[in-house]
């Protein structure tokens, strides 16, 4: 449906048109070039931070987790941030490449502080250092900023507020199997994570290797955020209120939960880049702005309902 | 009703000629020696009329001319440092229009000051010819404005004659990809600078300087002619061919035949002295 929706009016008979060569159809082109990569694309990114977000407030067990908690869109933003400013130094892994490039090493250091002096993953450790490294993160990424011009700055300021244009199939080919790999591990956590929300000493009794599971949440979570960041920007909101809406109304069993989040997430995304396509026109609003601002008014609204 | 007697008449003008003559003979006297220019686009026209001697600090960002580099550098837009301003000693200072901060404190310690914004191509000579009043180089400023005028209006008439193809001017682009594409709406000197070099600004009803295109909105405005600003950026014949191919990706006509221009001339980014050799290069870049 979403790939109908949009500023220019398209015509479906000549969207599907097998007469017209592509090269002078441009309402297939503007359907297969520009709206439809950008439709999976929401959808990708929008199901990948829900699921992620549910993942990272089962393993952290804290309800305001989100898959930002640990760092890791901070890491992902300062790499983006250092390829827009010096791109001319490091043309060839793109701005998509350095914020992957820069989510891994925010993996890297948040994991190996996390696990310096525990055999075992300390939540509390882990949420610490995330936090530590979004602000330190964030300090690196005001530093580069500071040193950019101001093409350069505007550019990095709209990248954080979230942008779905990815212009072609590439970025999103790009980061699927890092996708693919993740939902993997979501699909095996379901169960472990039913568990260990009731707490470590509690799973383990329980038969699940505590260990284990956190280190698949941590990597897998990780894993689906970077790429989630890698094609669309650190898109917010969607990570923390996707998962909460979800419970709302499917309860807290993780293997409910989980695949009704990824698709919650994903729809919700598609929905608010249509809006952002259209609302302006032709001006395009960042999608960040747009999932903000529906999704926390219809979020508290939700609250309210509920207790009421 | 009331009726003016013929009386004030008369004082009317005479006191208009004498306010015109007491604010000149006080500009004249008050030509500053020690002026601190915050705008890059500025500080070359202080240069350009004759008044860059009298330039002692100029901003991080100033390039142009060569000489305007050996001033003391005060810092930028954004960050302008106060301290390193007053320690010049200006009798001139001046400061971009939105900075407001700044404004307020040099107007505490009464340094004069001469309040610029970024306008359109017309605006352009405007300010050099006033800055030229204000700097005691009104003769060089007039001639270097008329000159400026002069050569916008032979691209024009030259321009006038043949068919103005659809132009998109973009200024920024993630490489090697058709993303954060940055173009010019219809206001500001760059789209002024488009139309004047004969073409058609296909964003000209998008009352913005700039704005993000989406791949979308490029595809459906199908522009004849892709101009791309590369300011001050020197790329390998390598690089400019991989951008060449990227724009090939997509379908738009201008792709197709052959005409997306880079263009990599920093003086076309800044609305200086150098706009009607801008223009010109713009015009060529169309033409081709």
């Amino acid at each position: 449906m979403a790939p109908f929706i949009g500023q220019t009016p398209l015509q479906f008979g000549r969207v599907f048109s097998m007469s017209l060569p592509f090269a002078d159809n441009v309402d297939a082109q503007i359907f297969f070039l520009a709206r439809l990569p950008r439709s999976l694309a929401a959808a990708i990114v929008g199901g990948t931070l829900a699921a992620a977000g549910v993942v990272f407030q089962g393993l952290l067990r804290n309800p305001l987790a989100t898959p930002y908690t640990l760092g890791i869109s901070a890491g992902a933003s300062f790499g983006a941030m250092t390829a827009i400013t010096f791109g001319s130094m490091l043309p060839v892994i793109g701005v998509t490449g350095a914020s992957l490039a820069g989510a891994v090493l925010a993996v890297m250091v948040v994991y190996a502080l996390a696990t310096a002096r525990h055999s075992g993953l300390s939540t509390t450790v882990l949420l610490l250092a995330g936090v530590t490294m979004n602000s330190f993160f964030s300090a690196l990424i005001l530093f580069v900023q500071y040193l950019s011009d101001f093409t350069e700055t505007f550019r990095a300021l709209r990248w954080l507020m979230g942008d779905l244009d990815v212009a072609g199939y590439g970025p999103i080919l790009g980061a699927l199997p890092l996708v693919l790999v993740a939902l993997g591990g979501f699909v095996w956590l379901a169960r472990p994570l039913n568990l260990l929300s009731l707490g470590a000493d509690a799973a383990a009794t329980r038969g699940v290797d505590v260990r284990r599971a956190q280190r698949v949440a941590f990597f897998s979570g990780s894993l689906a955020t970077g790429a989630a960041v890698s094609i669309g920007g650190p898109i917010g909101f969607v990570g923390i209120i996707v998962p909460h809406l979800v419970r709302l109304v499917v309860g807290a069993d993780h293997r409910l939960v989980l695949p009704a989040s990824f698709f919650f997430g994903a729809a919700f995304l598609v929905v608010c880049d249509v809006v952002s396509r259209i609302v302006m026109a032709p001006l395009e609003l960042p999608v960040g702005i747009i999932t903000a601002l529906i999704g926390g008014p219809f979020f508290l609204w939700m609250l309210i309902r509920r207790k009421t | 009703m009331t009726v003016q007697g013929p009386g004030s008449r008369v004082q009317g003008p005479a006191v208009v000629l004498l306010v015109i003559t007491l604010v000149a003979a006080l500009s004249a006297q008050t030509k500053p020696a020690r002026i601190v220019s915050l705008i890059p686009a500025v500080t070359e026209m202080l240069f350009a009329i004759g008044a860059g001697p009298q330039v002692v600090g100029v901003s991080t960002f100033d390039t142009f001319p060569k000489e305007a580099t050996t001033r003391t550098k005060v810092g930028g837009l954004f960050d302008p440092n106060f301290e390193a301003i007053l320690t010049l000693r200006p009798d001139l200072a001046i400061v971009y229009g939105s900075q407001d901060e700044l404004i307020g404190r040099l107007e505490r310690v009464r340094v004069p000051m001469f309040r610029y914004r970024h306008g359109g191509l017309s605006d352009i000579t405007r300010t050099i010819r006033e800055l030229g009043e204000r700097t005691g180089h009104a003769s060089e400023a007039n001639r270097l404005a008329d000159e400026i005028d002069g050569q916008i209006r032979t691209v024009r008439m030259r321009a006038g004659s043949d068919a103005r193809p659809k132009t998109l001017l973009v200024f920024g682009r993630e490489e090697g990809s058709m993303r954060g594409l940055y173009v010019s709406g219809g206001v500001g000197f760059l789209h002024d600078m488009l139309e004047a070099a004969g073409g058609v600004n296909v964003m000209a009803d998008v009352k913005r300087e700039g704005l993000q295109l989406s791949l979308e909105q490029l595809l459906s405005r199908a522009p004849e002619v892709v101009i791309e600003l590369r300011a001050s950026e020197g790329w390998s014949a390598e690089r400019l061919a991989r951008e060449a191919a990227t724009w090939q990706a997509v379908r738009v006509p201008a792709a197709r035949n052959g005409r997306v221009r880079f263009l990599t001339d920093d003086s076309l980014t800044i609305p200086g002295p150098r706009v009607g050799h801008a223009v010109q290069t713009i015009s060529n870049a169309i033409r081709q």
